[in-house]
């Protein structure tokens, strides 16, 4: 199978305090201490490597500030690495975060176009899969209603829908299945099922460890920035689980 | 500062590096989610609103009415000028789109902050959609325009209506190129916003919307008028100038014996001096755009 995601050395700094004011800028250079502004960083992700092959479906775990949600946005092109390199093929889409493109004042015809189109969706693309995307949905009935009006429940279920039609070459999932009732999720977990026959390649990010195993076969854990473990999904939850906590 | 080279030698074929983009060159391709983004972007800004467009076409009538009465009659502005009031707003026209489109292209980035930092795309469609949302507000403004020229006895040649284009698609150029720099700056600093109205409070009087260009000429040094001239912005007021006053009723009979014709000397080799700078304009913001779009998710 061919390489799908390949991460080498990646690094990723942030910057904790940061000025932002010109005059406070202006006035650190002309003294020359302009390196000290951005001396308070810490490394997101430190060196992280790992290849991950087509049709492979991974979970990233690690708890709070291990540089997960990070490795997303490495990989969905948000961010740029700061060193090492992030190479993807084919289309990434997903959901870095639920319903991020919707607009409350748009009905859900219209955030259907507009968010499968923000996915890399086109016009035909979206015309076609439109009646599957509102069907699995179950919102027909709303669907020409403004998503303000909509309950969380129904905003999850459409926002899911859409970017799960996108039939993206990978497709990543941040912490979707939190939200939203049992039959849904159970709805949202035969979906994945299937987009991992077709052979999409899947990486989630969840702190359900539970649902994860009933999806990925293999974990990467993360533990502030580093990758300390990369092997069978169940062995990663155990190490996380027998890690520090 | 743009990261690590994009590909690694000795990486497998097929693999790329994601985030990166042809930048203006790509919005073409992505021009259906332009299209949804400029109809979201009207959507939100007429919502709740009875007559909804229509309100774009009452402000500026309004506006002319009351520059007609008041400049033209009462401060008699008309004696010099004649159809002042077409002067006065074509110049306004010009102005007032450059003005929505640089404020809008500015913030376009740090308004659309949520999709920015969660989900990849060319960012430039930002302000681009922002131009095509101008745009549309320019349409009655310019159908205000025609019809009170008309009113005028405005009988425009083709040389006329192709510099009436020709202004706003300078004045669009010249507002995207430092609409993209202002945007990206303003993700770092806010105080990017700060300068736009500053600036923006000086157009009008930068340009020869107010009063008549052969008084900067007088006034100026011919160094400092050749900077005059080189904004774009003044030669798309005097290209506006040309489309819609200079072929009103009476401008030609009352400028025939006048010492100074109703636009500068060498208008042509203006327009082009002024097509080479917003062009340029154009590369630099791009340039500048993407050298900091690569930090937007972290700072925004």
């Amino acid at each position: 199978m061919a390489t799908a995601i390949q991460v080498r050395e990646a690094t990723k700094k942030f910057t904790l305090r940061h000025t932002r004011s010109i005059k406070e800028l202006v006035v650190w250079t002309f003294r020359g201490r302009r390196s000290e502004l951005a001396s308070n960083t810490f490394n997101a992700l430190d060196a992280v490597s790992f290849t991950v092959r087509e049709g492979e479906a991974i979970g990233l775990l690690g708890f709070n500030g291990s540089g997960k949600s990070t490795m997303l946005k490495l990989m969905s092109g948000v961010m740029l690495p700061d060193s090492g390199s992030v190479l993807v093929r084919g289309r990434v889409a997903g959901l870095i975060e639920v319903g991020a493109g919707f607009h409350p004042d748009l009905t859900g015809r219209e955030n259907v176009y507009l968010n499968g189109a923000i996915l890399g969706m086109s016009e035909a693309e979206i015309d076609a899969k439109f009646d599957e995307i509102v069907a699995f949905s179950e919102i027909e009935k709303f669907i020409d209603t403004e998503v303000k009006f909509y309950s969380s429940g129904m905003f999850l279920r459409l926002a899911f829908s859409v970017a799960s039609h996108t039939e993206p070459d990978i497709f990543l999932i941040d912490e979707i299945l939190a939200v939203g009732d049992e039959p849904f999720q159970r709805k949202c977990l035969a979906r994945i099922a299937t987009l991992r026959e077709m052979g999409l390649t899947l990486v989630i990010v969840s702190h359900d460890l539970e649902m994860i195993q009933r999806v990925c076969d293999r974990g990467i854990v993360l533990e502030r920035g580093h990758a300390v473990f990369d092997g069978a999904l169940t062995d990663a939850v155990a190490h996380l689980r027998g890690g520090p906590q | 500062m743009r990261g690590p080279a994009p590909v690694p030698s000795g990486t497998e074929p097929g693999l790329v590096a994601p985030g990166r983009s042809a930048g203006l060159l790509d919005v073409a391709r992505w021009r259906f989610l332009l299209s949804l983004l400029v109809k979201k972007e009207l959507r939100v800004r007429y919502r709740g609103s009875a007559l909804g467009l229509l309100w774009s076409y009452v402000k500026p009538a309004v506006q002319l009415a009351v520059f007609y009465v008041a400049m033209g009659k009462f401060l008699g502005l008309e004696r010099d000028l004649p159809n002042f009031v077409i002067y006065l707003f074509s110049g306004i026209v010009v102005v007032n789109f450059f003005s929505e489109v640089f404020n809008n292209t500015t913030k376009s980035i740090v308004l659309n902050a949520d999709l920015v930092k969660k989900i990849y795309m060319p960012r430039e469609l930002f302000p681009v959609a922002s131009v095509q949302v101008a745009l549309v507000h320019l349409v009655p403004q310019v159908v205000v325009l025609v019809v009170a020229s008309l009113a005028m006895g405005w009988r425009p040649g083709l040389l006329n209506l192709a510099a009436g284009v020709g202004a706003f698609a300078l004045t669009g150029l010249t507002a995207l190129g430092i609409g993209l720099v202002f945007s990206a700056v303003n993700v770092y600093f806010r105080d990017a916003e700060n300068l736009v109205e500053l600036i923006l409070s000086m157009a009008t009087w930068l340009s020869p919307v107010l009063y008549k260009w052969d008084l900067v000429m007088h006034a100026l040094s011919t160094p400092l008028w050749v900077l005059y001239q080189l904004n774009p912005i003044t030669v798309a007021v005097e290209l506006a100038h040309y489309g819609f006053w200079a072929p009103s009723a009476r401008v030609a009979e009352k400028f025939a014996t006048a010492p100074y014709p109703p636009v500068p000397h060498e208008m042509a080799w203006w327009t082009l001096a002024a097509v080479g700078v917003s062009t340029g304009l154009v590369l630099v913001g791009q340039l500048v755009f993407r050298r900091l779009e690569g930090r937007f998710a972290q700072e925004l």
